[in-house]
């Protein structure tokens, strides 16, 4: 479970997060949803560790971020899993390579250990015998999905996930969702998606938090999501509608 | 007091860089991927320029002294001093500053703003070390060595412009190189090589670490690396050389 308490951040005295406060649990897909500019990339920095908050608790199952000591910060990092918009794969590595890097960096596996590891993720997101290629010669969607076999690879706690389906069409976007919500339940992950796209909210939310200018303005079900009484919320569900 | 925010900013880079690596065996396999790169892309270069100084040393340098009453075998004594001492260490560093440079700044940079250098500290990477200390450590060592190299082919250089320039005999030349050598020169000129390395893989990963934005950003990144470069290898090898010579 990651319980946000009081998060408040600015830059060069201008607020981009006021008080904001979410919980988000363990095997529920968790959205934060809000227009551009509401604060949603910067708090979801914040819960990363990318950026400190100013004042407020992030906290990961019992343990505030932000004082851990260098070490501690490091384990917890490890338990933490990410997709990038952009998928933010290293591009001097392969697929194959991608995917292992956290493997070589902090286990003690074997090369056929981690070599089967690799494969086992790459099968589960649906991509084989993409091993050898680079990621400038793989497609957008593939890129997503490599992003997030290389998330599992080591077993994560905590999954993020930054406009997962920006730049993607329709189709592979329900592919990425429905991947997203596979292995959300599969290994019982806390998942937060920062997302516009309503139709992936209305999918897969089980829980979501509503950005507005800096606030975290609702919180609820997908299910109470039309009937919020949040006008901001509702002007904002039916512009993406529309 | 923009100047004392960066130099700060770069010292807690050099502090993040020089951390234990998370896996020594990915840190030598980066390093040694480094050592190669940078001495196999920067030998052809290396090599021309450092034929052409020694070549042309000859020439200006007898120039001044025909007609004089000075035995020309001093010409040979002159560039071999001149190229071990200024010419080796410090136009190899200004164009290592040039190639790697660059190189460095704009491969940190793309990295920094395609985000995986946010990937790598995700995921636990201590980031500054994991991309920098292996080029840094690669300097060190490919810089001294190319540099090595450039002392000597700077002096073929200028017994093959003995020869074709009839100056002075390639025989007087050669005599004139092995005339009072003083060892200690080498060890000032690699002093200089190993703090120009440390000079621009520092800089340049620096710059691109700091690298925000796009693409435009990060020509600007790799511009500005080699620019700083360039003046802090100037500016060390001046101090260096009144320190150790004077």
């Amino acid at each position: 479970m990651i319980a946000l308490k009081d998060i408040s951040k600015s830059f060069n005295g201008r607020p981009v997060l006021q008080n904001v406060n979410a919980t988000f649990n363990k095997g529920k897909c968790s959205f934060v949803i809000g227009a551009s500019g509401g604060g949603k990339s910067v708090l979801m920095k914040c819960m990363v560790g990318l950026l400190s908050q100013d004042s407020g608790v992030i906290d990961f199952d019992g343990r505030d971020f932000l004082n851990l000591d260098y070490y501690k910060k490091k384990e917890l990092r490890q338990e933490i899993g990410m997709l990038f918009q952009g998928g933010a794969l290293f591009d001097s590595l392969s697929v194959e390579d991608n995917v292992a890097f956290p493997l070589r960096m902090f286990t003690d596996f074997s090369n056929s250990e981690i070599l089967d590891r690799v494969n086992f993720c790459l099968k589960r997101v649906k991509l084989e015998n993409v091993n050898k290629l680079f990621p400038s010669n793989i497609s957008g969607g593939m890129k997503k999905r490599v992003g997030i076999a290389r998330s599992i690879a080591m077993n994560p706690k905590y999954l993020f996930c930054d406009e997962p389906n920006s730049g993607l069409d329709p189709l592979t976007s329900r592919v990425i969702d429905a991947l997203i919500m596979e292995i959300t339940e599969e290994y019982g992950i806390t998942t937060i998606v920062n997302s516009h796209d309503i139709k992936s909210v209305f999918d897969m939310g089980d829980h979501i938090v509503f950005i507005y200018q800096g606030k975290s303005l609702w919180e609820g079900t997908k299910d109470d999501l039309r009937n919020s009484g949040n006008k901001e919320l509702e002007l904002f569900i039916k512009a993406s509608e529309f | 007091m923009k100047f004392l925010e960066q130099f700060g900013r770069y010292i807690l880079f050099l502090r993040a860089c020089f951390r234990k690596p998370d896996k020594w065996r990915m840190f030598w396999r980066a390093f040694f991927t480094e050592v190669y790169k940078m001495g196999n892309d920067s030998f052809l270069i290396v090599s021309i320029i450092s034929m052409f100084i020694g070549a042309v040393a000859v020439i200006q340098f007898g120039s001044q002294l025909q007609g004089s009453l000075v035995p020309m075998t001093i010409l040979g004594r002159i560039v071999r001093d001149a190229n071990i001492l200024e010419f080796s260490p410090t136009i190899t560093a200004l164009v290592m500053a040039g190639k790697i440079g660059s190189n460095i700044a704009s491969e940190i940079g793309t990295m920094k703003v395609s985000e995986q250098i946010d990937a790598l500290e995700i995921m636990g990477v201590n980031a500054a070390s994991y991309v920098a200390l292996p080029k840094i450590f690669a300097a060190l060592f490919a810089v001294p060595a190319l540099v090595t190299y450039s002392m000597f082919l700077a002096n073929v250089g200028g017994a093959i412009s003995c020869y074709f320039s009839e100056m002075v005999s390639v025989d007087t030349y050669v005599q004139g190189l092995r005339m009072d050598f003083n060892s200690f020169f080498i060890t000032h000129s690699l002093t200089k090589a190993v703090t120009s390395a440390f000079l621009i893989a520092t800089i340049s990963s620096y710059n691109g670490y700091q690298t925000e934005g796009g693409a435009l950003e990060v020509g600007s990144a790799s511009t500005k690396a080699v620019v700083q470069s360039c003046i802090a290898i100037i500016f060390f090898d001046y101090i260096l050389t009144q320190i150790m010579l004077y």
